[in-house]
């Protein structure tokens, strides 16, 4: 396939999804599309070694390495980048071994991005076509390679588990025997990619290749590096955002046994130590006063003040269909308001970098999702040019977007400049949390008509930050966040007023960026709780309701169906019990949800179940696609029960997990999670689950209670005994 | 003046403060990073080790508190009866995803199993619940201590 051809089928995609959305993801980037479909020499090709692209290497004794383009944290994509490419290459799993990849927008960019990023859910999406083409085009060239040996037709040869057979004769040849003659060969023009019903491990619940060293202590995670004469630092920012440093008295943290060095920098004060103790120990011994400026004064009131006056705004139009007007003068008229708050990411690996600095090089070890853009943001800090500075990743305890920032590697950088020799940064749990980049507030703002039961007109309003027009300002066009609105203008519901609009509203001070989920996590709660709404308003059960929109969106109405079966949707439950359904389209892949929940005399909420369908295509790992969704459920429900992050006094109020709590192993459900069977193009998954919770478990309480809640994390006091909407 | 602690069955020499908590001896110190920082205030389990056989949370256990009592880590459960069993079911039932957390899941849940072979659903909420794991795979670590309990093969 040429890059031109890519790019078209990029945009006809996208426009088909969106309806006509204007710009559409690879249009509004205008970031050119090459990496993996242009032959580029790899950086590492040794005498004798196949290094076909930047994603294969075989070498004599036919140990095949897959480079991963994208990074491991949890969702499995090591094992289902491997499965795609082992898949075409006709690779034997057991000969795989896995290396991360190198910081190199050309050869490992995302395609959708045109940046080497893994987010969005997109990876398997994203990479897809490139990498069935690699093992493709690898594989023919081996065939080549053994066919020329052999003087025989490419043709009569077959391949399996890492061999070629001559089929008539019976010859065979392992590909490392073949990989110094493949070496050679000129890669093909075109390949023939296999047909999905002779997939061999696409499909298949294959082990995963990173969990081994997981359950015994091997695994290296970023937090892990260690270095002959590394010392270690931990640090304090200003507790205000924005803030400086104003005196620092380090009479007693110098005398604590272990402190080698203070290292005060405008906005924050690290210690460096012989260990993490005499670091910490050392930081608490400090006497700092903060310079907290004009931040000082900002509080969550004035935030939700703020926003709300924002949101009463007319909004920058994402897409408008019909005539909205004269849709929303028709039949029964219905609004609402949703606001979601604050969210910290809260990895479990705390955010961590190691440095060494010298004055002509920059040597980083950390886990991140964004690795091209941490070696060129690192260059800046160090003052080196980009190739001086080299990134080794990791595995990452967890990203869920914070790992999308470059931030904990420049304040590292900005540190090592002090210290001689290697350190390792590590945040301590509370300065994690009260220094993230948080998910930003969003107040969703709908109305809506009803006329014989079906929605008529639909107005939807997004308010709040824009992160893309920070992250990736490219894609920022015309005062619409692509992101925020995603899957509140790429509606399921079949409705033939519809208007979408974007209110760009930046909270002062905190930093805002992405989230597991990101903007759909926003746009399907509003989106699925207003739903439940008008459905109890159109006296209609809340799956019923659905169903009757759901005709354009058939993959979406089967999974919905499916879910209502399997959670025994319409059968009676006891008071304050109750079922809510959630349908979402994100990420292109279709989930049903249904979530069971009780709430108490107290308001205390039980889950007591939670069913998903998902089609999502071609399942690549069914197994990984199942947890993924899990775990998203957990995740999301987490949210939805406790995140909150608050302002006072321009400083976050939580710090730890006392007090920014998560969902524990007593208090999770049976979750039962239905995989459907599909040929369809992949879609993604990571981010699915989190979506689907909170507004599933939101209309499990309106079902319960009769109250609506409109607001995240929900308030206890609302649904109490006695409480009514 | 060196402390010494026997270490999955090793003995370990080396210079620390008294007060240090056990999770930075075996990670700044000895250089054993199986065992994981995540809270540093015994809220999150990330850190569990075993002393003596029991769950311990790492990061508030000055080392002079262990004193000459057994310490075991991740990197040495897997020689225990029930540690093996722990790490199997967990990879049997592909419970890890990122894995950062698990090292102190499959602490809790060897602990756990050595001191109660044949655990219920209250037995597994009592012994893991201080164990936080935010990709969320619960479900599955209740199905693997259930499957390590009964022996059953995947």
């Amino acid at each position: 396939m040429t890059v031109a051809a890519k790019i078209s089928d990029g945009i006809s995609r996208r426009g088909l999804l969106t309806g006509g959305l204007a710009g559409g993801f690879l249009l509004a980037f205008h970031l050119p599309v090459r990496a993996v479909n242009e032959p580029v020499q790899p950086p590492d090709v040794t005498a004798g070694k196949f290094a076909p692209n930047a994603f294969i290497r075989i070498d004599e004794a036919g140990k095949t390495t897959l480079v991963m383009p994208q990074v491991e944290m949890g969702q499995g994509v090591y094992t289902s980048i491997a499965m795609i490419l082992a898949e075409e290459l006709e690779a034997d799993p057991k000969q795989i071994a896995l290396q991360h990849a190198p910081p190199n927008d050309k050869l490992y960019g995302n395609p959708t991005f045109g940046l080497q990023v893994t987010g969005n859910s997109n990876s398997i999406r994203a990479f897809w076509k490139p990498l069935r083409n690699a093992g493709a085009s690898a594989r023919a060239m081996l065939v080549q390679a053994a066919a020329q040996h052999w003087q025989v037709e490419p043709a009569s040869c077959k391949t399996s588990n890492s061999e070629v057979t001559h089929a008539e004769s019976g010859r065979k040849l392992s590909y490392g025997a073949l990989a110094s003659a493949a070496s050679s060969q000129t890669p093909p023009k075109d390949v023939t990619l296999k047909d999905p019903k002779d997939f061999v491990l696409i499909g298949t619940p294959m082990k995963r290749f990173d969990t081994p060293d997981k359950v015994n202590g091997k695994a290296v995670y970023g937090i892990d590096a260690m270095l002959p004469g590394m010392k270690f630092a931990t640090l304090a920012a200003c507790p205000v955002f924005g803030g400086k440093v104003g005196m620092v008295d380090d009479s007693a943290a110098k005398k604590i046994p272990g402190v080698q060095k203070i290292v005060v920098l405008d906005d924050l004060v690290a210690v460096v130590g012989d260990h993490m103790w005499a670091a910490k120990k050392g930081l608490d011994a400090l006497k700092i006063t903060w310079d907290e400026g004009p931040n000082a004064r900002i509080s969550s009131k004035d935030i939700w003040q703020d926003l709300r006056a924002a949101s009463e705004k007319d909004g920058a139009v994402a897409k408008s269909v019909g005539d909205i007007a004269k849709g929303l003068a028709t039949g029964d008229k219905l609004e609402a308001s949703f606001e979601l708050p604050f969210l910290a990411h809260a990895a479990m690996e705390p955010l961590n970098a190691t440095v060494h600095l010298t004055p002509d090089s920059c040597e980083i070890w950390t886990g991140t999702q964004i690795v091209s853009r941490v070696q060129s943001e690192a260059a800046k800090a160090a003052g080196l040019p980009v190739d001086k500075v080299i990134v080794n990743n990791h595995l990452l305890g967890g990203g869920f977007g914070r790992k999308l920032e470059p931030d904990m590697v420049v304040a590292a950088v900005r540190i090592a400049k002090q210290v001689d020799g290697p350190v390792k940064v590590v945040w301590t749990r509370e300065e994690d949390i009260q220094h993230d980049v948080y998910r930003p507030v969003y107040r969703d703002t709908i109305a809506a008509t009803l006329s014989d039961g079906k929605i008529v007109g639909w107005k939807y309003r997004v308010t709040g930050s824009a992160i893309l027009a920070r992250w990736l300002p490219p894609a920022f066009q015309k005062g619409i966040d692509i992101d925020a609105i995603d899957a509140g203008a790429d509606m399921p519901y079949d409705i033939p007023n519809f208007h979408v609009e974007f209110v760009r509203a930046e909270p002062p001070a905190v930093p805002t960026g992405f989230w597991r989920g990101v903007g759909p996590n926003n746009n399907v709660f509003a989106v699925e709780c207003f739903m439940d709404e008008l459905a109890r308003k159109a006296g209609k059960d809340p799956v019923e309701f659905r169903r009757s929109m759901l005709g354009k969106k058939p993959r979406l109405l089967a999974a919905l169906n499916l879910a209502a079966e399997k959670s025994n949707w319409g059968q009676p439950l006891p008071a304050r019990v109750g079922r809510g359904v959630c349908v979402q389209p994100s990420f292109e892949t279709f989930i049903a949800t249904v979530v069971e929940a009780e709430v108490d005399e107290l308001g205390e909420v039980r889950l007591r179940r939670v069913t998903s369908v998902v089609d999502t295509g071609v399942a690549v790992n069914p197994d990984t696609i199942r947890a993924q969704l899990e775990g998203g459920l957990i995740f999301g429900l987490t949210a939805a029960l406790y995140g909150e992050i608050t302002i006072d006094k321009g400083r976050v109020q939580q710090s730890n997990f006392h007090d920014y709590r998560m969902l524990r192993i007593d208090q999770v459900p049976k979750i039962e999670v239905h995989v459907v069977k599909s040929g369809e193009p992949p879609g993604g998954i990571g981010e699915t689950g989190v979506n689907a919770g909170p507004p599933a478990l939101r209309n499990a309480i309106y079902a319960a209670t009769g109250v609506a809640l409109r607001r995240l994390p929900i308030d206890r006091t609302l649904i109490a005994t006695g409480k009514k909407a | 003046m060196a402390t010494i602690l026997t270490i999955n069955g090793e003995a370990k020499s080396f210079d620390a403060p008294s007060d240090m908590p056990l999770l930075w001896v075996l990670r700044d110190v000895l250089g054993m990073t199986g065992t994981k920082f995540g809270c540093g205030i015994a809220q999150c389990g990330a850190c569990t080790v075993h002393i003596d056989g029991k769950p311990v949370r790492s990061c508030m256990l000055p080392v002079s508190a262990v004193r000459d009592r057994a310490v075991t880590t991740i990197e040495g459960i897997g020689a225990s009866p029930a540690g093996a069993k722990v790490q199997k079911a967990w990879l049997d039932l592909e419970v890890i995803q990122c894995g950062y957390c698990q090292s102190g899941q499959i602490m809790s849940a060897a602990a756990l199993l050595a001191a109660t072979p044949n655990p219920d659903d209250s037995d597994i909420d009592a012994a893991m619940a201080g164990n936080i794991c935010r990709c969320g795979t619960y479900v599955r670590i209740r199905a693997a201590i259930k499957q390590a309990a009964s022996g059953r093969q995947s």
